[in-house]
């Protein structure tokens, strides 16, 4: 018989993060679990490694309230906007605070990046890839090494598995059980999942087991490698999910500002992230008017049939 | 539409890189000035075009500018939505993309590109976002197109790092390379600036190709790192239509976010 997985975020968070833990809030943009982000924060979870290939906003605000100890990414930036000044701050050794040390570094291209998660998933111990040849990259980071192909002797690049302690993914809906579906950007959801020891899935809306076995070909993954199933409407603001609402621009602009000073950014999180005990407060907050200007007007699929086999 | 104001730099920029789409088939597309190119391009010189997107679209159509890599518009009506492993692997590892754009803080003579660090690699001045998809690009898709801004800055006699590989040190070097280990790409084709369009000559070094309406030679000399290759006749870049102008403040620019 199955088994309801589904708990709040508060218990999710404090049954399946732990400090000096691995963590990969993973999402391409699109489906970035801020909801989870944040309840670590006021859990003040610290020494955590933070896996993500672009870490976003989500973790500017981990580093800022001290969460994070070392980054593993491949790409640093302010999607659209610039830079991620919480993070610049701890390394550029100009920037640094006093008191403060600089954050251990490890990272990748994009294609070595979601290739450690794969491998990872298929518990091999590297997956090779074309990149990084002539470029310094495997200089600065000897986790990227040659490797000969043993038909030929072919020489490519190689990364190894990553293995995340938990894994966080936010997606469209899923089953008591995890059974999780997603459309739009799928990121590495799938892969940096199948690479955890501990999945926590979080999404918009729980649906009957009957919706999901009716669109089979939309699970990305099986509740069979998730720990926990958090519930969590608008859960990815201020980024975006597929269909239900769009990527708060204005927000990722406005985090530009606050984000350039240290005192700004501190105000930020005591007003939006420990001054509310959870996210459904943290819409409230907002006005359900203000999530209205985000949502978009319906673009549905058409079906498909799968027809009945008895 | 005639008599409107005169192209702005950027503008005389996207023109000229959706000039260098023509005919083309599959365009990896960046965000900001090339987005704007490939999608001129596709309205215009190129309208069979394939837009790819890293974050794992094929065959986009986005109905409205993009701010971000992964904005849902790039989504909802394109051909094909995949995982990121599929797109780095089938896609462009497999080698289906003809074009790929890049940019960056700092370029060499040899089109070879920073975006990782200003200074030190472990005490950087200034920490930039690094490779993404960029390095992977630059090796893979079958030819590259750079758009960036001329400064002193930018175009430099030495790297800080080479985040993503271009000729190397010269085209024999590069040649050696890319057949040695297998790359996709024959690397960087053109580089379209501000003030002008360059393209790569048998030595695998960056020479003048046009220069923009209103630049001079000495405004290219002034703001490159070295001596730049300059050959005796330079024609100039063809200027905007009417059209190409009505299309970016119009329709793909209309805030003029970008292109002003």
């Amino acid at each position: 018989m199955s088994t309801s997985k589904l708990v709040d975020m508060r218990t999710a968070i404090a049954a399946h993060v732990h400090d000096g833990d691995t963590v990969a809030i993973e999402g391409f943009t699109h489906c970035i679990s801020f909801a989870a982000g944040h309840e670590i924060i006021r859990q003040k979870r610290r020494n955590l490694t933070l896996a993500r290939m672009t870490p976003d906003l989500v973790y500017d605000q981990m580093v800022a309230a001290g969460c994070a100890k070392k980054l593993i990414f491949s790409w640093l930036g302010n999607p659209g906007v610039g830079s991620l000044h919480a993070i610049r701050r701890r390394t550029e050794p100009a920037a640094l605070a006093p008191g403060e040390s600089l954050l251990e570094i490890e990272e990748y291209s994009h294609h070595g990046m979601v290739g450690r998660y794969v491998a990872g998933a298929h518990r091999l111990p590297f997956y090779p890839l074309r990149s990084y040849s002539k470029s310094d990259l495997p200089k600065v980071n000897p986790l990227i090494r040659t490797v000969q192909s043993p038909f030929g002797g072919e020489e490519v690049y190689a990364v190894p598995p990553l293995n995340p302690d938990v894994t966080i993914i936010h997606a469209q809906r899923a089953d008591a059980e995890g059974n999780v579906q997603m459309w739009g950007l799928l990121g590495c959801q799938k892969e940096a999942a199948f690479a955890a020891k501990r999945v926590i899935a979080v999404v918009e809306e729980i649906v009957p087991t009957s919706v999901i076995r009716a669109d089979p070909n939309r699970t990305i993954i099986p509740g069979l490698i998730v720990s926990a199933v958090v519930c969590e409407p608008f859960g990815a603001h201020p980024s975006y999910v597929q269909g239900s609402y769009d990527r708060d621009n204005a927000f990722y602009r406005e985090w530009d500002t606050i984000s350039r000073d240290a005192a700004a950014t501190e105000a930020w999180l005591q007003e939006w992230v420990y001054g509310v005990p959870d996210r459904t407060a943290y819409v409230a907050k907002f006005g359900a008017d203000y999530f209205k200007g985000l949502t978009p007007t319906s673009a549905p699929s058409g079906s498909v049939d799968y027809g009945d086999y008895r | 539409m005639s008599g409107q104001r005169p192209a702005s730099k950027s503008e005389l920029m996207v023109v000229a890189s959706a000039h260098a789409l023509t005919g083309k088939r599959v365009c990896f597309v960046g965000v900001g000035l090339p987005n704007i190119a490939v999608n001129l391009a596709k309205r215009t010189v190129a309208p069979e075009m394939e837009l790819v997107y890293e974050a794992g679209v094929f065959g986009a159509n986005p109905a409205r500018l993009p701010l971000s890599i992964g904005d849902p518009t790039i989504v909802t009506g394109s051909t094909a939505t995949v995982s990121m492993h599929d797109l780095f692997g089938l896609y462009l590892q497999g080698g289906r993309i003809d074009v790929g754009f890049l940019g960056g803080a700092q370029i060499d003579r040899f089109g070879n590109l920073n975006t990782t660090v200003i200074g030190d690699y472990a005490a950087p001045k200034t920490r930039l976002p690094g490779s993404g998809g960029a390095c992977e690009i630059a090796i893979n898709a079958k030819e590259i197109l750079v758009i960036m801004r001329q400064s002193t800055r930018s175009f430099v006699k030495e790297l800080d790092f080479r985040t993503s590989p271009g000729n190397l040190g010269g085209a024999i070097a590069a040649a050696k390379t890319r057949a040695a280990q297998g790359w996709g790409g024959s690397g960087p084709s053109g580089v379209i600036t501000d003030l002008g369009v360059y393209g790569f000559d048998v030595d695998g070094e960056m020479v003048l190709s046009s220069l923009h309406p209103g630049a001079t030679l000495d405004e290219v000399r002034a703001s490159i790192g070295w001596e730049i290759r300059i050959p005796q006749n330079v024609p100039a870049t063809p200027a905007p239509n009417d059209e190409e102008l009505r299309l970016i403040r119009e329709e793909l620019d209309p805030t003029g976010a970008y292109v002003s």
